[in-house]
């Protein structure tokens, strides 16, 4: 498996945790990060998730370790940037293309089940 | 018991551009339900956002205006939060390499109440960063569903986020109004309220004098400054009379209700602000040239402040005209063109600006933009006053007329008459004939009853059909009458 793009990119906030190699994900992390993501996961799911997330914050440990000091961080993969696009509308109406794909539509608008705020 | 109030603004300004800040579909308002909603708006898979350039210009001057750092390098980030007018389960923003960094904003404070002084503050502005909108969801249509509009989403918007620097209800105000007017002045947002091209959410919270911050609570989504005044006053109430009667403040977001005037607190999930941000692997970071940053340093027209202080400096102005007349870039405009060259005419281009345009606008329901008379029209009327051709009296004739009906200044004192009267020979002879008529209140006046002064130039105005030239008028009465 290639490691996730995503855990190459130094992102203080997040990895906290992934900065202490000894410090490993509890089972009610796994549920909270589970709950976030809309997962709705069995105990054995969450056992297996947890151990392939320590895995991988294992991996994240060894790059840790590597002395980067002077090392400008990164937030992509390729050290390019962003391309711009001209301010010009390009895209027509397709809108009764992609509603017959919709489980449900009325007066032009997408139906989902009631949300209250 | 003292308090002292906190408040710290986030305001969302939608960016004007043509098109939406990932993908090339339309954001003009009120099309048809869904008709903007491109691919990369609804988040058909395997779509990738492409950014748009104008957007990335609005936020570069919108930072130059301010007097902000503009990143040369700044990273969107993913928002995740699950709701249906946002479809891909998140929103690209950023999070902690913002296109805008720290700037601020000076404003005139016009204190609510009391007869307190207006007074200058400026607000630090934390930063502001670039983002997509979400869609609309219509409530009611049907039985037990939502409805979906995605026109909207993807529409760019400039979240600007200030520092805690207000402390009244008025400031709170004063600055989004400065915002509000910066940001139409520099033309990056066309500052709809309505439509919600510009909407404030206020963080608010009250704490001891010396003492460390409070809890704060954060009013959504105002768009009204009526609305944003009457929402923190009630807060503020609200959370003084709870911790005076032993409660405490919890960190909450709540809506203000127009109708009943009061706060409440929205639905809130423990984990409705863990937003696990991360880097969109699908933008590279954006990275904007020393050379594009001062090219758009040029299209800058000149900010409000400076305007402000050229108008007190150069034209004598004072401050609360030049204030006013600052207020929109198109009134400014207005009273510049209508000025012209006759830059010793400020002081009463502004008076007329300021006075019967303005009042005749609020009579109508009109703004600037509107005005049924253009600056050229207002300058033409402004010359015939300074050159004598017309009374102030007959300047006001000129201006009713010109409002309901058009045309230009010298076509109606033409048509109507208006011309005083400044040939001296004719108002001597209109003088003398008046004296021979009132011989005895001439000996009256002569006898010391100076107050008569006022009942010759009455007869002799409406001799001249009001039509003679007062300043005129006054210094022959006064040495004929001197006798």
């Amino acid at each position: 498996m290639r490691p996730n793009k995503r855990f190459m990119i130094p992102y203080r906030a997040r990895f906290d945790k992934a900065l202490n190699p000894f410090m490993s994900l509890s089972p009610a992390d796994v549920e909270k990060v589970a709950r976030l993501a809309r997962l709705a996961m069995t105990d054995q799911e969450l056992r297996a998730a947890r151990d392939q997330l320590n895995n991988i914050f294992g991996l994240i440990a060894e790059m840790q370790a590597v002395d980067t000091a002077g090392i400008e961080p990164m937030s992509h993969a390729q050290d390019v940037a962003q391309r711009l696009r001209e301010d010009k509308v390009t895209e027509t109406n397709q809108r009764e293309a992609f509603q017959a794909i919709a489980p449900q539509v009325e007066n032009g608008l997408y139906l989902v089940p009631q949300v209250i705020e | 018991m003292q308090w002292e109030i906190v408040i710290g603004l986030e305001v969302h300004t939608q960016l004007s551009t043509n098109t939406k800040i990932f993908s090339g579909a339309s954001t003009a308002f009120g099309a048809e339900p869904n008709t903007q909603a491109d691919a990369v708006s609804i988040a058909l898979p395997g779509v990738l956002p492409v950014l748009n350039k104008g957007a990335v210009e609005r936020a570069i001057k919108f930072g130059l205006a301010t007097g902000a750092r503009i990143a040369q390098r700044s990273v969107f980030a993913r928002k995740n939060y699950f709701y249906p007018d946002l479809p891909k389960g998140y929103q690209i923003s950023q999070f902690d390499l913002p296109v805008v960094g720290q700037g601020a904003l000076t404003i005139q404070v016009e204190p609510l109440s009391g007869n307190a002084k207006p007074y200058e503050k400026t607000v630090r502005i934390t930063r502001a960063h670039l983002e997509e909108d979400a869609g609309k969801s219509v409530h009611g249509n049907s039985q037990g569903v939502t409805g979906i509009d995605l026109n909207r989403a993807g529409t760019p918007l400039l979240e600007i986020v200030s520092e805690p620097d207000m402390c009244s209800a008025a400031e709170a105000v004063a600055y989004a109004k400065a915002l509000h007017t910066l940001v139409r002045w520099i033309g990056i947002c066309d500052g709809n309220m309505q439509e919600g091209s510009f909407r404030c959410d206020v963080n608010v919270s009250v704490r001891r004098p010396g003492e460390p911050l409070g809890t704060r609570r954060e009013i959504k989504n105002l768009n009204s400054f009526k609305f944003m005044q009457q929402a923190i006053d009630y807060e503020v109430q609200w959370q003084i009379d709870t911790i005076e009667s032993g409660g405490k403040i919890h960190q909450a977001t709540i809506l203000f209700n127009p109708d009943t005037g009061e706060t409440r607190a929205m639905r809130s999930k423990e984990d409705a602000h863990d937003y696990r941000y991360f880097p969109d692997p699908d933008l590279l970071p954006l990275e904007i040239s020393t050379e594009w940053i001062e090219q758009v340093r040029g299209t800058l027209p000149e900010l409000p402040q400076a305007k402000q202080a050229r108008y007190v400096s150069e034209l004598g102005l004072s401050a609360y005209d030049a204030s006013i007349l600052t207020a929109s870039r198109e009134m400014a405009d207005f009273f510049e063109e209508a000025l012209g060259d006759a830059t010793g005419q400020a002081k009463i281009c502004a008076n007329w600006i300021i006075g019967e345009v303005s009042a005749q606008l609020n009579r109508d329901g009109l703004d600037m933009t509107q005005c049924p008379i253009n600056a050229q029209q207002l300058g033409g009327m402004l010359t015939r006053i300074a050159d004598g051709t017309i009374s102030n009296s007959g300047a006001k004739e000129v201006f009713r007329t010109m409002w309901a009906e058009g045309g230009s200044a010298d076509a109606i004192i033409e048509a109507k008459g208006l011309k005083q009267v400044s040939d001296s020979g004719a108002i001597e002879a209109l003088v003398d004939e008046i004296i021979a008529a009132n011989a005895d209140k001439v000996t009256e006046y002569r006898s010391g009853k100076d107050k008569l002064f006022g009942f010759f130039v009455g007869l002799a105005m409406k001799a001249s059909k009001g039509k003679a030239n007062p300043a005129q008028l006054n210094d022959i009465l006064k040495k004929k009458l001197a006798g």
